[in-house]
């Protein structure tokens, strides 16, 4: 096991060079870095000068050691934009997207997990019946739809919550935070429901079709046989087993929400990473681009490597090679 | 092997795959003749002026019968810019399919057949693309590139999506080719194309069929996304997401029909492709039942 877990964090280590390379030739190829940062309407000299101050005028080879060492010292470059460091640019905007992910995925857990417990318990109740027809909606729409529709009768016609934004945040330390203000919270509940909607779907289909299965061997039937109630049996022996495949998609869907934050903050109009990319790319920004591909493949490298080792913990019988 | 007849008297008597089936086509054939069927053609600058812009839809006062739905912004009939809309949704989900399904299963075929080093290579590559989104990839790869239209967004997503294809192939061909019939195939003289088209390619193409189908959906709801987030589509290429996302700009102001109208016909399309790759996927892999 010891060997399995050094290979994958090996493994985590390469993803992440690699990425590094792919970055460091789209920020050499694609478009005139030189020119972006001097601007369009700069002399030669202020180019050469901005050509120097980037390293072009070095070997290839050098320029990506430079890269890399100035990556790993959390300098990413300058932003074409705001010319401010764009690594503090992206790690501004990370506090929103976090928070709204975050919100995501517990609501997709707490209420995906209670409705497929349910729909799997009285598969033939009304409600149940309802619940997986709305998760049959919630898998097909797409996700910027389900925004703009819940926009449209939460915000616009009904006005019980507000459209865009969010709202006012309390700074703690280098953290801002929308959890703590109640107009925070409003603004949260509209794009964290539209962002965890796909995943609330799968886990109520994923949880109920795990329960069912548990629920139809032979070990739950004998405990019921026993005399313990339909209550025990399904959160003590159903519930338990059922939840180990649960477990380990969860921290993939924390990926998953971090990825379709874009979607959800662009509809939404929320300060957070996604939305700081499309504009980065309306603009040719490649640094911030750049910048936010490292962090976010950062995250994703971080959030694989934690799903394997929990798995391995959770999961000893697996045999590793 | 898939007993089609079966399969065939069993979808002739599924309400849900035949209803699945009628809108598909009928969708299928919208976008196919609507040079014939629309009643605009809501990219010939001719045809469309400033001056019909923000019309309602036709039961609704103050709108016409010549904008059955209604119009947009830039005075384009909605219904029109659906249909045309519709063949850029088909166009890049059959193109992606197509495209990743050959790649996908060419390189799965070299990886489970040959083995080695060129296994080892393409299983890595793939395992490097499935632990990020499909979703993330494209959008970067489109956004980095600054690539617009049908052919690069067909090409970025196929970029990602033969990962699948080729990881079936690869694990089908490696189970299959411990079989005895390959043995005994090649004792009798059958070259490695031979046995690849006549032996292993048709125990895998039900499965591969599956996966395609499940996939279809998820590439039209990929392509009207990034062209509501502006890097799928160009201005000038009809696309549902990115009708809703200019339709979006004016839902404060009441104008609801440019975002609902080709939102609920792509809803309706992706649930009907759904419904009828799960009913396919159930049909023919009686395992998962």
């Amino acid at each position: 096991m010891l060997s399995y877990i050094s290979g994958r964090i090996l493994q985590s280590i390469l993803v992440l060079i690699g990425v590094t390379i792919i970055c460091f030739i789209m920020f050499q190829y694609m478009g005139d870095p030189a020119l972006a940062l001097a601007g369009m309407d700069a002399t030669k000299e202020q180019l050469e000068e901005a050509a120097r101050m980037l390293g072009l005028d070095r070997p290839l080879y050098e320029q990506y050691v430079r890269f890399l060492w100035r990556a790993v010292h959390g300098d990413f470059g300058i932003s074409f934009m705001t010319k401010t460091p764009a690594l503090k640019l992206v790690l501004k905007r990370m506090p929103a997207t976090l928070e709204l992910a975050g919100t995501a995925m517990i609501f997709a857990t707490l209420i995906g997990g209670l409705v497929g417990v349910f729909a799997a318990v009285k598969p033939r109740f009304v409600a149940s019946r309802l619940a997986m027809v709305g998760t049959l909606m919630g898998i097909t729409l797409p996700t910027f739809f389900i925004g703009i529709l819940s926009i449209y009768f939460f915000a616009i016609l009904l006005g019980w919550l507000p459209p865009f934004g969010r709202g006012d945040v309390i700074g703690i330390g280098i953290w801002s935070t929308g959890l703590l203000t109640v107009s925070g919270l409003k603004h949260l509940i509209l794009p964290a429901l539209t962002l965890g909607m796909f995943q609330l779907s799968m886990s109520t289909r994923v949880i109920r079709g795990e329960m069912m299965e548990v629920l139809a061997e032979d070990y739950i039937r004998t405990a019921r046989a026993k005399g313990l109630s339909v209550l025990m049996v399904t959160l003590r022996h159903a519930l338990k087993n059922a939840l180990i495949p649960f477990v380990t998609i969860a921290g993939l869907q924390l990926g998953q929400l971090i990825a379709f934050s874009i979607v959800t903050e662009t509809v939404f109009q929320w300060p957070g990473m996604g939305n700081l990319l499309l504009m980065a790319i309306g603009q040719t920004d490649q640094p911030v681009v750049i910048t936010y591909i490292m962090v976010i493949a950062f995250i994703f490298v971080f959030i694989n490597l934690t799903v394997d080792l929990t798995y391995c913990l959770l999961n000893p019988r697996i045999a590793y090679d | 092997m898939i007993d089609t007849r079966k399969v065939l008297r069993h979808y002739i008597k599924s309400p849900t795959a035949l209803f699945c089936t009628i809108i598909i086509l009928s969708f299928g054939v919208l976008a196919i003749g609507a040079d014939w069927i629309a009643p605009d053609n809501p990219y010939d600058l001719r045809t469309f002026s400033l001056s019909d812009r923000m019309k309602p839809p036709a039961w609704m006062r103050g709108g016409t019968l010549t904008f059955v739905l209604g119009t947009d912004d830039q005075g384009r009939d909605i219904l029109s810019t659906i249909i045309y809309g519709l063949r850029t949704s088909f166009l890049v989900g059959f193109g992606v399919i197509a495209l990743s399904t050959l790649v996908g299963s060419i390189l799965g075929l070299i990886a489970g057949y040959f083995g080695r080093l060129i296994d080892t290579v393409i299983c890595r590559i793939a395992d490097i693309m499935l632990s990020f989104p499909a979703f993330l990839m494209a959008l970067l790869l489109l956004g980095l590139l600054k690539w617009q239209g049908e052919m690069p967004v067909i090409l970025a997503i196929s970029a990602i999506f033969w990962v699948r294809y080729a990881r079936v192939m690869r694990g089908n061909v490696l189970a299959e080719k411990a079989r005895e019939y390959v043995d005994a195939a090649r004792s009798l003289g059958a070259g490695n194309l031979r046995i690849i088209f006549s032996h292993l390619l048709p125990n895998v193409v039900s499965t591969l069929f599956v996966i395609a189908a499940v996939d279809l959906g998820m590439v039209i709801v990929l392509e009207s996304t990034l062209s509501f987030l502006g890097v799928g589509m160009p201005l000038t290429t009809p696309s549902l997401g990115m009708m809703i996302a200019s339709g979006y700009n004016y839902l404060y102001a009441g104008i609801w029909w440019v975002v609902l109208f080709p939102g609920l016909v792509l809803a309706l399309l992706i649930l009907a492709i759904n419904l009828l790759g799960d009913w396919l996927r159930r049909e023919l892999n009686p395992r998962i039942q």
